[in-house]
Formats: structure tokens, C-alpha cells, sequence
């Protein structure tokens, strides 16, 4: 019981430490965006981006930058009194102000944390599956490699795996929705809907993400197992007369989740983000496709925030991962 | 002078890397232990025939960048004017296939346009297929279209074998008098794959390449071989084209943050201390922001910046040069932190070495003990890196350009093509094509710049030895 409880405290510390270290990060982070975003390129500039060349006039980009309030200084406004000289400044209401969440307005006019909140759900119900999914089919083909090591099905297995990968990803998404959808018929080309309607919609973006992703996958996987395999524990392991899949399933897979848990749990918080390409594709109304159409419409607003989310993500992710080995490894402190 | 030779920033930095490659192979020729994992690398079939394939890219791409201006017709011999069309070398070889512009799309080795138009015969307007200005212009009717491609395809072929015979020829007898034996033992040799290099891969592949030469040249004379694009283009040319894009990326990338990536990683390793919290925390902050924001962002701030101060660049092939470049630093920049991370941890291991402790003892300086006894010692790593990033980052291109961060619409690559023919395939018949050669031709480069990689790195790094 006692040392139950002093592992939690342990934990709990360790956790708070790790938060306490990511704070200035984000402030990097932070430092980062409003010096590409406000000082590398001016509100002027921007503001002559959006309106387009021809009906730029001094009027009109000062319009521009009151309507995005855009119209205060950067940094400290010696205008105002007291500590309203750090506060009402671009800075601190639009870098700043992140910190709490708060992302202000796109350019559209929706209040960008809503819009965020929305679309978490339709970009998790393509990223989780494919994250799910893909991470089964690549260990499974990864460990038939292993088995099969050093034969002729191992050597192009791995071929295979490299033929996989130099297609680009794009092409699995064209190809896909030009056979399986277009061609054959069999899913819907793109859309997405709520609930359990939603299913065949979801169907091919995850199972296009899924194939495109077994060639790297699979590989990498193959190179950690290969790796382990060669250790002496699993010498031993077979010297005791285990089998050959026991020897692969209890020894070789438990100790091959190191390696795949650091670049396997480090992504889930980010799965939240969606993936630009395939969300834009299948027409899924999630946080990529709303990345991609900021970017295309030039929104700095939305892509401000969403970089911004994507750092805090991958800083959970981060935590996440140290909290997992030692989880997965008893050995491995917290300190 | 008819021309004006035109040095892109680009350009100027692809020599710069061709002459540090030949330095660096000549410094490396010199040296038995430099030179024993390139043997390792030789004696392999796949790394060797996908070399051959890349060598090929890689022509291509540099007599892409030799660029120039022509001289206007009517301009004056002491006061030159130029076209402020830019070219290059590879426009020049290939003649006609850049200027034939048929009206829009036309299917590969056809001779009718894709769409039905109103054309007058004596007097009658009738709605059919238009023939061509130039794809199949010399054939007298349709029926004659297939025996003649298939004469034209025969005819390459032909060549094609004699002139790798021809070569197979030379090989043969310059190998045998080298090796002082007799032809028919070198050629048994040969046969048996027992020459101590992948004599029989490099031959085929040669041969194959030379073969598709052959049909190419042939049918690419007469006939539009990937068909053309919206506007009317050679999808061929193009898909040639954007060769020297995909290498820019896929090279300069890497290069120009390996300076920072080399020293950020060593000095963090070695230093340790605040220089190390420093760096961590600096490639952390990076490495936090998801990529393709991180590139998005920084692309529209160059483009903010291109499109405000138009007058720093004399045409349009050099501001979407410069472009390219700052693509290729953005993406550098997001990317050095993975190699300096692993710099790091090699720097780290070596620093506490006995040598690297006498070195200290003996009071060397910091520089000489990183530039003579880390870096010759990490120098394999940075390698891996290079030849490994290269693939992703062609395939990133094409995803950029889909975003719309990519390369200049304006320049020729195989994202903008994907990206220009991607809703075309919803078409009645579909137009594959362009898709089709973009996609083909980013998967040879990238399937070739993949299987060397591997070769690569088997031979360099120590720890695959274990792991066959």
C-alpha cells in the first residue's frame, strides 16, 4: 500500500514537473508564431495580401486592421495607462492571449474555438481508427517478416515495403477514390455525417490511410523486432525450447514496445488534428480540412491557433510517452 | 553572343554541390578506409542498379540548370536585347517537344484532340474530334496510327539493343583487358555473376534504360507520348521538367541546414552544460510545431514578401527560383532537428571516449578535437541523413503543392501537376495521363533514391551489420 501511494506521489511530481517544463515551450512556441506572424510580416503586409493588389489604399488597410484588430501596437501601446500598455497590444491579445485558448475570430467570422471544438469529433473518427488500425496491420506484417526472416518472403516482404513507400500518398488517395469509389461504386467518394450513417464514409479515407502507411510502417517495425531478435535473452528464450511464436509473441513483442511506444504514443493527442491531406480529399469537416482551407484562403488567424494547438498536442504527447515507459518498463524511473 | 547566360540561385548552389561531391569522392578515392563501405555499397545489385537510374535523373536535372537567355531577333549587335524567357540546356536538346502546343488535352500518342469541336469541311460545319497540330501530324488517316507506332516503338527498340550491345561491347573488352583475361572468361565471369561487382544489374539496367530511350526519342518526335495538358503542353516535357525541381528539393533541402544541424548537434554533445539546455530547447520549440503549419506559415510569409517587393527580381523564372529556395530553407529548417538530435547523442558517446580525453589532456582546442576527432566520427550519420531525407522530401512537394505552400505554380513539378489534373479524373473518359506520368516518374525517382539509401546505409552504419 505504501509504495503504491509513493509511486502516485512520484508520479504526480514527475507530471508536474514535466508541465512546469513545458510552459517555456510554449512560450517558444509562442515567441515563434508572433515573429513570423506579426513582426517578419507586418498586418500592413497582410492586409495588402488579403484585399489583392488593385484596391489597396491607405483607408482601406487600415479598415483591414481595425475589423482583425490588427490597428495595435506590437508589443507595448504607450498610449493607454497603467497596465493597459502591455495589454492592449497585438501581442497580448492575439499571442498572448493563446494561453487561455482563446483564438479570437477567423476571417469568416465563426469564433475559432468553437469551430475547433466542432470538428475534434469528425477528424478523431477518421485519425483514431487509422492510428488503431494501421498500428495492428503494421505490427502483425512486420512480426510474418520476422518469422520469416531470412527467406525469400522476408527479403520481399521488405521490397515490397519499399515499393509501398515511394508512391506517394496521394496517389493512394486518388487511386482510391477513383476505383473504390468512382470506378466500382462500392463507397461514397467523399462527406461524412454523425454517428452510425457516418460508418461508409469513414470506411475508405481509414482504409486508404491504412495501406498507405503498412510500407513505412511495416519496415520500421521489422527493423526493431530484427534488432531485438538478435539479443541474447531471446537466445536463451530459445535455448529453453520455447517455440518459435512464443518466443516472438512474449519476448520479442513485449520488449519491442519500447521503441514502438516512442513514436507510437506521441501522436495520439495529435490525432485530434486530423490529417490535412485525407480530411481535404474525403471532404471530412475536421481540424485538417479547416488547417488546409485557412491556409488556402490565408486565414493567419485560424493557422496561428491551430499551430499553437498542435504544439500544446505534441507536448502531451511527449509527457504521455515518458509516462508510458515506465508503464511498459518497470525499470525506467520517473525522476 | 546569341545567348545570355542566366545563373539562378538554384543553379548557382546545385554546382557548388556538384563540385563538393567530386572534392569529396576524390578526397574519398585517396583513402582505403574511406573508400571500403562505397566498395560494399558497389557490390550490391539493387544499390547499383538504382544508382544508374539516378544518374540518369540527375543529367537530366543538370543540364536543366544550365539556364540562358536568347537574344531577340531584332535587336541590335552592340545593344543586345534578351526574351525574358528563361531556358535551359535540356530546352535546347529537346527541341520541339517544348514548343508543339496543341489547343488543350489530347490522350497519350494520339493524333485527335480530347474534345469534340465545330470544324468546316467544304463548307460544312460538322462537331468531331480535330486532328492535332503535331501528334500524329505526318499520318494520312487513322487506321495507318497504329502500325505506325508500333514501326516507330520497333525501330527504338532496335537501337536501343545495338547501342547497349555496342556499350556491352566496350565494357567487355576494357573489363578483360584490365583484369587480363581473356574475353570468353570475363564474359563466363560476367555470366556467373562472379565478377566482385553486380556486372549482370548494371548491364540489364542499362539496357532497359536504353531501350525506353529508344522508344521514346522515336514516338516523342511524332507523337504527344503522355499526351498534353489543359493548356496544350507535352506531359512528357513537362514530367521532364519538374525533374530538376524534385532534385532542388530533395538536395538543397538537406544541405542547406546541414551547417546548422552539424554544428547545433556536435556542440550540444560536446559542450553539454547551458549549450546543451540551449539547443534542446530550441529544437524542441521546433520540433513541437507540427511540420506543415510550420512550413504553411512561413511560405506565406515569403510569399507576403515576394509579392510586396516585385521589383527585386527581373523575371518570373527567378522569382519562382527564389521561391523554390526559400521552400527548400523552410523545409530545412523544420527538418534539421531530427539530425541534430541524433548528432547530439553520437557527440555525447564520443566526447567521453579515452582519445577525446587525451586530446583534452594534451590541451588541443575545442575546434581541433570536434573537427578532427568528432566529426570525421559522426561524418557517416550526417551521410545516412542525406541520402535518406531525399525521397521524403520529394513526396513532400507534391503534398505542399497540394496545400498550395509548394514550389511557384508557375514552375513545373510533379505536385503541380497532381495538383492541376487531380479533378480531371472525374472526366467522360477520364484523363489520366497527366496524373498518371506525375505519378510514375516521382515513383521511379523515389523508389531509385530509396533502394541507394538503403545500400548506403547498410554499408556506413556499423549497428546493420548485426541485424542481417
Amino acid at each position: 500500500m505504501a509504495a503504491a501511494r509513493k509511486d502516485n506521489r512520484l508520479m504526480l511530481a514527475y507530471l508536474l514537473r514535466r508541465l512546469l517544463y513545458a510552459i517555456p515551450i510554449l512560450i517558444g512556441v509562442n515567441l515563434l508564431t508572433f515573429a513570423l506572424f506579426f513582426v517578419v510580416n507586418t498586418p500592413d503586409d497582410m492586409a495588402r495580401l488579403q484585399l489583392g493588389a488593385k484596391h489597396v489604399t491607405p483607408e482601406a488597410i487600415g479598415r483591414w486592421k481595425v475589423e482583425h484588430g490588427y490597428d495595435k501596437p506590437l508589443l507595448l501601446n504607450s498610449a493607454a495607462e497603467g497596465s493597459a500598455q502591455f495589454t492592449d497590444t497585438i501581442f497580448f491579445q492575439h499571442s498572448a492571449a493563446m494561453f487561455a485558448f482563446e483564438f479570437g475570430k477567423g476571417d469568416d467570422g465563426r469564433d475559432i474555438g468553437n469551430e475547433i471544438k466542432k470538428r475534434m469529433g469528425p477528424s478523431l473518427a477518421i485519425a483514431l481508427p487509422v492510428f488503431v488500425i494501421g498500428l495492428l496491420v503494421n505490427i502483425t506484417f512486420a512480426l510474418l517478416m520476422v518469422f520469416f526472416r531470412a527467406t525469400y518472403l522476408d527479403l520481399w516482404g521488405v521490397v515490397g515495403c519499399v515499393v509501398l513507400m515511394s508512391i506517394s500518398g496521394l496517389f493512394y488517395i486518388i487511386a482510391g477514390q477513383y476505383f473504390i469509389a468512382s470506378l466500382w461504386k462500392l463507397l461514397p467518394i467523399s462527406g461524412f455525417s454523425g454517428g452510425i450513417d457516418g460508418l461508409p464514409f469513414i470506411l475508405l479515407p481509414v482504409l486508404v490511410s491504412v495501406v498507405a502507411g503498412i510500407g513505412g510502417g511495416a519496415r520500421w517495425y521489422r527493423t526493431i523486432f530484427i534488432e531485438e531478435i538478435g539479443k541474447d535473452y531471446v537466445r536463451t528464450a530459445r535455448s529453453k525450447g520455447l517455440s518459435e511464436v512464443r518466443v516472438l509473441f512474449r519476448h520479442v513483442l513485449k520488449n519491442g514496445m519500447i521503441p514502438i511506444l516512442t513514436g507510437a504514443v506521441v501522436v495520439i493527442p495529435t490525432l485530434f488534428m486530423g490529417s490535412l491531406i485525407t480530411e481535404s480529399f474525403f471532404g471530412i469537416p475536421g481540424l485538417g480540412s479547416y488547417t488546409i482551407d485557412a491556409i488556402q484562403a490565408q486565414d493567419f488567424a485560424v493557422v496561428r491557433a491551430m499551430v499553437f494547438l498542435g504544439s500544446v498536442l505534441y507536448i502531451v504527447g511527449l509527457i504521455l510517452t515518458d509516462l508510458s515507459y515506465s508503464w511498459v518498463d518497470p525499470r525506467v524511473r520517473l525522476q | 553572343m546569341n545567348i545570355q547566360p542566366v545563373i539562378l540561385w538554384t543553379d548557382a548552389l546545385i554546382f557548388a554541390l556538384l563540385v563538393g561531391v567530386l572534392v569529396l569522392a576524390w578526397g574519398i578515392s585517396r583513402h582505403e578506409h574511406l573508400r571500403a563501405p562505397w566498395g560494399v555499397v558497389a557490390r550490391r545489385p539493387m544499390a547499383m542498379g538504382a544508382a544508374l537510374v539516378l544518374s540518369v535523373f540527375v543529367v537530366i536535372g543538370l543540364l536543366d540548370s544550365l539556364h540562358y537567355r536568347e537574344k531577340l531577333a531584332g535587336s541590335q549587335a552592340d545593344k543586345p536585347h534578351y526574351s525574358v524567357e528563361v531556358l535551359s540546356a535540356f530546352d535546347a536538346l529537346v527541341g520541339t517537344l517544348r514548343t508543339q502546343h496543341e489547343k488543350t488535352y489530347s490522350a497519350p500518342l494520339a493524333m485527335q484532340l480530347y474534345a469534340k469541336e465545330f470544324v468546316e469541311h467544304d463548307g460544312v460545319t460538322r462537331r468531331e474530334y480535330p486532328r492535332l497540330q503535331f501528334g500524329g501530324a505526318h499520318l494520312d488517316d487513322a487506321a495507318s496510327r497504329m502500325p505506325d507506332i508500333t514501326r516507330r516503338s520497333a525501330v527504338g527498340l532496335a537501337q536501343g539493343l545495338a547501342l547497349s550491345l555496342l556499350l556491352f561491347g566496350v565494357l567487355a573488352g576494357w573489363q578483360a583487358h584490365r583484369t587480363q583475361v581473356s574475353l570468353g572468361e570475363w564474359l563466363a565471369r560476367w555470366g556467373e555473376g562472379r565478377l566482385g561487382w553486380p556486372g549482370r544489374t548494371v548491364v540489364g539496367v542499362l539496357t532497359l534504360l536504353l531501350l525506353l530511350a529508344g522508344v521514346l526519342v522515336h514516338l516523342a518526335t511524332a507523337y504527344h507520348v503522355f499526351g498534353t495538358d489543359k493548356v496544350g503542353q507535352d506531359v512528357l516535357y513537362i514530367s521532364l521538367k519538374s525533374i530538376r525541381t524534385g532534385l532542388v528539393i530533395g538536395t538543397l533541402t538537406t544541405l542547406v541546414t546541414l551547417p546548422l544541424a552539424i554544428s547545433l548537434g556536435i556542440a550540444a554533445g560536446y559542450f553539454r552544460g547551458w549549450v546543451d539546455d540551449v539547443i534542446q530547447y530550441v529544437y524542441t520549440v521546433l520540433n513541437s510545431i507540427p511540420g506543415v503549419l510550420l512550413i504553411a506559415a512561413a511560405v506565406l510569409i515569403v510569399q507576403v514578401y515576394i509579392e510586396s517587393n516585385p521589383d527585386l527580381f527581373d523575371n518570373a523564372a527567378a522569382r519562382a527560383d527564389v521561391r523554390l529556395l526559400a521552400l527548400c530553407l523552410i523545409m530545412g529548417m523544420t527538418s534539421w532537428t531530427g539530425l541534430a538530435r541524433l548528432l547530439r547523442g553520437e557527440a555525447l558517446k564520443l566526447s567521453t571516449l579515452d582519445y577525446v580525453d587525451a586530446a583534452r589532456a594534451f590541451g588541443v582546442s575545442h575546434t581541433r578535437i570536434i573537427s578532427r576527432h568528432i566529426f570525421p566520427n559522426v561524418f557517416h550519420l550526417v551521410l545516412i541523413a542525406i541520402v535518406l531525407d531525399f525521397s521524403g522530401l520529394v513526396l513532400a512537394e507534391a503534398v505542399l503543392s497540394y496545400v498550395g505552400v509548394g514550389v511557384d505554380p508557375s514552375m513545373h513539378s510533379w505536385g503541380n501537376m497532381i495538383n492541376g489534373a487531380r479533378l480531371e479524373l472525374a472526366r467522360e473518359p477520364a484523363v489520366w495521363w497527366q496524373l498518371g506520368a506525375a505519378f510514375a516518374f516521382m515513383f521511379t525517382l523515389v523508389l531509385a533514391a530509396n533502394l541507394f539509401a538503403d545500400g548506403v546505409r547498410d554499408a556506413f552504419d556499423p549497428r546493420m551489420g548485426s541485424r542481417r
